[in-house]
């Protein structure tokens, strides 16, 4: 059996670590691209997002949001361009000399849009708020209705 | 929250979603929201047992027809259990349901409360 001698590696040597490095300024420019600079950090991750749900039916498209424990006067309800956005501001109850414990309810304003499915009659849109919830009825404009076509002969 | 409860009721099986909630001191006590959207007065049950207090609600959801396009919401009812500081009053406590947000209003018994003492 021959002993050889232990031999300090030579950082060069190590083909691996030139590949992390690379890695590593990739990852890096990655974080540099304009798209993820442009996100405001804040709105992507503390804000409110109250879950919404849309329906769709032969006259109707309905939208239902959860926004428990707010004031009607405060929802805010816009239809533009076959886009519908709902946004609002619940306004915190705390008055001075009271301190919050713990809490895990948001405060503040919420915005959220969606795309309608189909063409609706903006001066039907009709919207009630109970229990906590938000149900928005959109009549579909007559061509956006579906029809049956009978055969003639 | 996404949190789900599992109770097992004899063979039946109900999820249960956590509502959030926050808590807040006030004056004379404690001041609990929890936020239970679809839930009205007669769908919820509030009990205590020793130091723990439950809460329960039952949604009564809009049915609406058509189909689904799009769905975020959760359809389980709600059931949290908070536990409660013994210097809490279980007798007095009182609560209140407005359009989804519950309010739990919890006082300090009279005996934990700061008093003076007037010297005769």
């Amino acid at each position: 059996m021959q002993l050889i001698r232990y031999q300090t590696p030579e950082l060069s040597n190590w083909p691996t670590l030139d590949r992390w490095s690379n890695l590593r300024d990739e990852l890096n420019s990655l974080l540099d691209l304009p798209f993820l600079t442009n996100f405001n950090r804040q709105d992507l991750f503390s804000g409110w997002s109250p879950a919404l749900d849309l329906y769709q039916n032969n006259d109707n498209v309905v939208a239902v949001l959860e926004l428990p424990g707010m004031r009607k006067e405060d929802i805010e309800i816009s239809l533009h361009d076959g886009t519908l956005t709902i946004s609002g501001e619940r306004k915190s109850s705390a008055s001075n000399g009271e301190n919050a414990e713990r809490t895990e309810r948001y405060v503040g304003s919420f915005r959220r849009s969606i795309t309608l499915p189909a063409r609706v009659d903006a001066n039907k849109v009709n919207a009630t708020y109970r229990d906590g919830i938000l149900t928005v009825t959109l009549p579909k404009a007559e061509e956006a209705k579906p029809k049956r076509i009978q055969v003639a002969s | 929250m996404n949190t789900t409860v599992r109770e097992t009721d004899g063979r039946k099986t109900e999820q249960f979603a956590a509502p959030a909630a926050s808590v807040r001191e006030i004056g004379d006590g404690y001041l609990l929201q929890v936020e239970m959207p679809g839930v009205n007065k007669e769908g919820l049950d509030i009990s205590t047992e020793g130091n723990e207090l439950t809460i329960t609600g039952r949604r009564s959801l809009p049915t609406i027809e058509g189909a689904v396009i799009h769905r975020e919401s959760r359809r389980e009812n709600f059931r949290r259990t908070f536990e409660i500081d013994p210097s809490i009053d279980v007798n007095k406590i009182n609560a209140k349901i407005e359009q989804g947000l519950l309010t739990v209003t919890l006082p300090k018994a009279e005996h934990v409360k700061p008093r003076k003492i007037t010297v005769s």
